[in-house]
C-alpha cells in the first residue's frame, strides 16, 4: 500500500468490494467472516501464489501477499488491518468494543494471535529438535490464550464473536488439519477445556459454519507441503 | 479523560519512546517510572503478566501494553488535540500498515545486524538498509509520513533514529548517505519540541548499544 492508492474521496459503503485471496488461507477467511458478519457483498478473486497477478502486485507492492481487499478501487492489506477497516467502514454489528480501554485489550489479543499464532504454522518447516521446541512453544501459547485470553467467556468477544475470535479463527479449523497432517494433538480437551469448547462454539456460529474451506482438500494440500519439506532435507 | 497516567519504560527503548512522544503531542502529564529490565519490578509483572515488557501505560490503574496499541489508545482517549491517526478509513488502514511494517520488517531486520557471524551481519545490514529504502519510498517528497503534519507513522518510526548513530559507529551503516530523505525527515521531526525533549542522547544510546551488543556478537 502506498499513499497514492488512497487518493480521491472516501469509498462509500455502496462502492464495489473485491477480495483477493487463496482458497485455504486462514488470513483470507478472517476477512470473509468480517464481510459476511457485516452483510457486505463482495467479489472473490482467487490468486495463484506461484504466479501472482499484476493486479495483486499493483495493490500490494510492498509484500505482494494476500489477502488484499479492494474497496472502490482502493486496496487495503494485512488481514487484521482489513478487518478493522471493514469494522470502521460498515459500523453496524461492531466487531470491536466501543470503550477505548476494552478496544486496547481486544487489540492486544489480536496482536498476540498475529505474533504468536504463527508458531503453529512453523511446525511444517522444522524437524527434530526444532520441531520439539516449536511444539513446546505452541502449548505454552495455547495455555496463555486459554487462561488469560478466553478465561470464563464463551467467546473472546463475550456473548458473541468479535474481532479477537476472528483473529484466533485458525485454531478452530486449520489447527485440527495441521494436527492430523503431523500426527500431533496440541489442543487436547483435557488440557485446554475452554479453548476446546470455544472451537466448537465458534464453528456453530452460522457465518463461520457456512464459510470454512473444505477439510479434505486442506488435508491433501498440507500433506503435500509437509512432504515437500521433508524431501528437501 | 484526565486521571492518573503512569508510564513504565526503559530509557533506550525505541518502543517506549513512541509512547513518550505521543503523550507529549497530547500534552498529557504523567508519572515516569524507569524499569531495570534485568530486575523487573512487581508492578511491571503485575501490569503486563503475559509479555512482561515495557512500555506499559497505566491509566487510572488499568494497564495498556504494546507500544503501537498504547499510541492508538492515547489518540482515541485524548482526542481533543493533535490527532495522530487519520479519520479517513483508507488512510487510517494505510497508516497502520506502515507502522506495522516498521515493527515487522525494519525492526526485525535491524536485529539481524547483530547476528554472531560476519556473513550474517553483512546480510542483516543489507536487509536493514532495504527496509529503510522502502520507508524512504513511502515518504517520497512529503514532509512527514502523515503528509503535512506529524502523525502515527512518524511517531512509530522516529524513535529508531535514536539508534542510527550507534549503527554508524559500530556497524559502519551510514543511513545519512544511503537514505538522505529519511535523514532529512528525522531532522525535521527533531525540530519538534515533543520529539526533541524526549529523545535520548545519542552518545548514551551508543554506549548502551555497544555494551549490550557484546552479549550477542563474538569479536
Amino acid at each position: 500500500m502506498t499513499s497514492y492508492l488512497c487518493k480521491g474521496n472516501q469509498s462509500s459503503m455502496a462502492d464495489q468490494v473485491k477480495l483477493h485471496g487463496t482458497w485455504s488461507s486462514p488470513f483470507v477467511y478472517r476477512v470473509i467472516w468480517a464481510l459476511k458478519l457485516k452483510g457486505v457483498p463482495y467479489e472473490y478473486v482467487e490468486e495463484d501464489l506461484f504466479k501472482k497477478s499484476p493486479l495483486l502486485q499493483q495493490y500490494n507492492p510492498v509484500n505482494k501477499k494476500i489477502p488484499v481487499l479492494v474497496h472502490g478501487g482502493k486496496p487495503v492489506c494485512e488481514s487484521m488491518i482489513i478487518v478493522e477497516y471493514i469494522d470502521q467502514t460498515w459500523p453496524h454489528n461492531p466487531l470491536l468494543p466501543t470503550d477505548p480501554y476494552e478496544k486496547a485489550m481486544a487489540r492486544f489479543w489480536v496482536k498476540f494471535a498475529e505474533d504468536k499464532g504463527s508458531i503453529i504454522g512453523s511446525l511444517f518447516r522444522v524437524s527434530g529438535e526444532e520441531h520439539e521446541k516449536a511444539i513446546k512453544e505452541s502449548l505454552e501459547m495455547l495455555k496463555i490464550v486459554e487462561e488469560h485470553g478466553l478465561g470464563e467467556k464463551t467467546f473472546f468477544g463475550g456473548d458473541k464473536i468479535g474481532i479477537v475470535d476472528i483473529a484466533f479463527g485458525a485454531f478452530s479449523h486449520w489447527l485440527g488439519v495441521i494436527e492430523e497432517t503431523l500426527g500431533l494433538e496440541l489442543l487436547q480437551p483435557n488440557a485446554f477445556p475452554r479453548l476446546h469448547a470455544w472451537t466448537k462454539n465458534f464453528k456453530e456460529v452460522p457465518v463461520i459454519k457456512d464459510n470454512l474451506p473444505d477439510r479434505d482438500k486442506m488435508l491433501v494440500q498440507l500433506k503435500g507441503i509437509r512432504e515437500m519439506y521433508l524431501a528437501s532435507k | 479523560m484526565a486521571g492518573e497516567v503512569v508510564l513504565l519504560n526503559f530509557w533506550p527503548s525505541t518502543f517506549g519512546l513512541r509512547v513518550r512522544i505521543a503523550l507529549a503531542e497530547k500534552g498529557i502529564k504523567y508519572e515516569y517510572k524507569e524499569e531495570d529490565l534485568s530486575n523487573k519490578s512487581p508492578l511491571l509483572l503485575e501490569m503486563n503478566p503475559i509479555i512482561k515488557q515495557i512500555p506499559v501505560l497505566i491509566h487510572n490503574g488499568k494497564p495498556v501494553c504494546e507500544s503501537l496499541l498504547i499510541v492508538q489508545y492515547i489518540d482515541e482517549v485524548w482526542n481533543d488535540k493533535s490527532p495522530l491517526l487519520p479519520s479517513d478509513p483508507c488512510q487510517r488502514a494505510q497508516a497502520r500498515f506502515w507502522a506495522d511494517f516498521v515493527d515487522k520488517k525494519v525492526y526485525v531486520a535491524s536485529r539481524k545486524v547483530w547476528r554472531p557471524k560476519r556473513e550474517e551481519q553483512e546480510e542483516g545490514k543489507k536487509e536493514f538498509l532495504e527496509t529503510l529504502k522502502t520507508m524512504e519510498g513511502e515518504l517520497g517528497d512529503k514532509p512527514y509520513f502523515g503528509g503535512e503534519t506529524f502523525g502515527y507513522v512518524d511517531v512509530s518510526f522516529i524513535p529508531f533514529y535514536s539508534w542510527f548513530h550507534a549503527y554508524k559507529v559500530l556497524d559502519n551503516i551510514n543511513i545519512e548517505a544511503e537514505c538522505p530523505k529519511i535523514d532529512a525527515w528525522a531532522k525535521r521531526c527533531l525540530q519538534k519540541e515533543t520529539v526533541a525533549k524526549n529523545f535520548p542522547d545519542k552518545k548514551k544510546v551508543y554506549e548502551f548499544v555497544a555494551q549490550t551488543r557484546k552479549k550477542y556478537v563474538s569479536a
